[in-house]
C-alpha cells in the first residue's frame, strides 16, 4: 500500500497518457498494467469539435486517479495558473508540478519550483514536484508543504536510466518517511527495478511505455519489474564481494584421489 | 469587440465569458478558462464580463506525461 497525501493505492506504477499509437492502446496499457494513477495535461482547445472532451471521457471511464501536470511551464506564474485551471477542470487538488529551467535537458528549475510549490500548497494543492536529486531542493520542497517528492532519474524521454544512482540513494536515505517517486528518464524495466531496489516508492513512466513497439506488453513488463524491485528492497540484498564464496557447503564433500 | 482568444485575435460580440464560449461553439464540461492571466472558475463564467483587448485562454484536457 502506498499513501500519497490522503490517497492509498496498491500499484506503484504511475503512467503518462501521451505518445501512444492510439487512444485504444493507451487505454489497454493503463488497464493491463494495473496502474491507478495517470498523468494528464492541459492545452489550448483548438478543435471546437471537442478533442479534449473525447480524451477526458476515456480517462473518466478508466476510474483512475488523475494527476494533472504543468508540463511546458517555465515560470512560477505559468505553473500556478495552469495548476489552478487544472483543479477547476479535473476537480482534484493533485498537481504534478513542473517548472522547466532548460529547453535542452528539460531540467527542473528548482528555485522557481520551490516558490510555485509554496504558493500552491498554501492554496490547498497537494503538490507532486518534479525535481532533481538535489537534497537541499528536496528539503525546501518539504518545508513549503510538499509531502511527496519526484526526482528525475535522467532527462525526460532520454531512456538513460538512473544516471546518478548514488544521489538517488542519498535522497532515499535523507527522507526515509517521504513517498519518493522516480519521474522521468527510465527506458527499460530493469531501470525501474533498479530504482525500486534503492527503496523508491513508485515510478512514473510515459515514453518508455508509450513509444515501445508494443506499449501494452511493455506496461506489463514495467509493472512486473517494479514489483520485483519493491520486494527486493525490504528482502535485503547482498552487497557485491571481491572474492568467490561457495554456495554449496564444503563440509562432508567426498575426496577422490 | 476585439479579443485575444488562445493567442489569436478574435472579433466577438458578447458581454461575458460564458457568452463568448457559446458564440465560439465551445461546449461541454471539460474546459478551463482564464482571462488576463487569472483563473475564471466554470461557475463564474456567466458573471465574468469581457472588455476590448481581453486575453482569454480556453484549455482542455490533453495527453500528458
Amino acid at each position: 500500500m502506498l499513501k500519497l497525501y490522503n490517497t492509498e493505492v496498491q500499484s506503484r506504477l504511475l503512467l503518462g497518457t501521451a505518445r501512444y499509437p492510439s487512444p485504444a492502446i493507451m487505454e489497454e496499457a493503463i488497464r493491463q498494467s494495473g496502474t491507478e494513477i495517470v498523468t494528464v495535461s492541459l492545452r489550448r482547445e483548438t478543435a471546437r469539435g471537442g478533442g479534449g472532451g473525447m480524451f477526458f471521457e476515456i480517462i473518466r471511464n478508466l476510474s483512475v486517479h488523475v494527476l494533472p501536470n504543468t508540463a511546458g511551464c517555465h515560470s512560477v506564474k505559468e505553473a500556478v495558473l495552469t495548476a489552478q485551471m487544472a483543479r477547476d477542470l479535473f476537480n482534484t487538488n493533485w498537481i504534478k508540478l513542473e517548472v522547466i529551467g532548460n529547453h535542452d535537458t528539460l531540467a527542473p528549475d528548482v528555485f522557481q519550483l520551490v516558490e510555485a510549490a509554496r504558493i500552491l500548497s498554501s492554496e490547498g494543492f497537494e503538490v507532486f514536484p518534479y525535481t532533481t536529486e538535489d537534497l537541499i531542493a528536496a528539503e525546501r520542497l518539504l518545508d513549503v508543504g510538499c509531502k511527496v517528492l519526484m526526482p528525475w532519474a535522467a532527462p525526460i524521454g532520454s531512456a538513460r536510466g538512473p544516471v546518478n544512482p548514488a544521489a538517488l540513494k542519498s535522497v532515499r536515505a535523507y527522507f526515509p518517511g517521504t513517498p519518493l517517486i522516480v519521474d522521468a528518464g527510465l527506458g527499460r524495466p530493469s531501470h525501474a527495478t533498479q530504482v525500486m531496489e534503492f527503496g523508491f516508492d513508485a515510478v512514473l513512466l510515459n515514453t518508455a511505455v508509450a513509444s515501445a513497439a508494443d506499449p501494452v506488453l511493455m506496461a506489463n513488463a514495467f509493472a512486473s519489474a517494479i514489483e520485483a524491485g519493491r520486494n527486493a528492497y525490504p528482502a535485503g540484498m547482498l552487497e557485491p564481494r571481491d572474492i568467490a564464496v561457495p554456495s554449496t557447503p564444503v563440509i562432508g564433500q567426498a575426496v577422490f584421489s | 469587440m476585439k479579443l485575444i482568444v488562445n493567442g489569436e485575435a478574435q472579433e466577438a460580440e458578447c458581454k461575458t465569458l460564458a457568452g463568448l464560449l457559446k458564440a465560439l461553439n465551445y461546449d461541454g464540461d471539460w474546459l478551463a478558462t482564464a482571462v488576463n492571466g487569472e483563473l475564471v472558475q466554470h461557475e463564474e463564467r456567466a458573471i465574468q464580463t469581457l472588455v476590448e483587448g481581453d486575453q482569454v485562454e480556453i484549455l482542455s484536457p490533453m495527453q500528458g506525461g
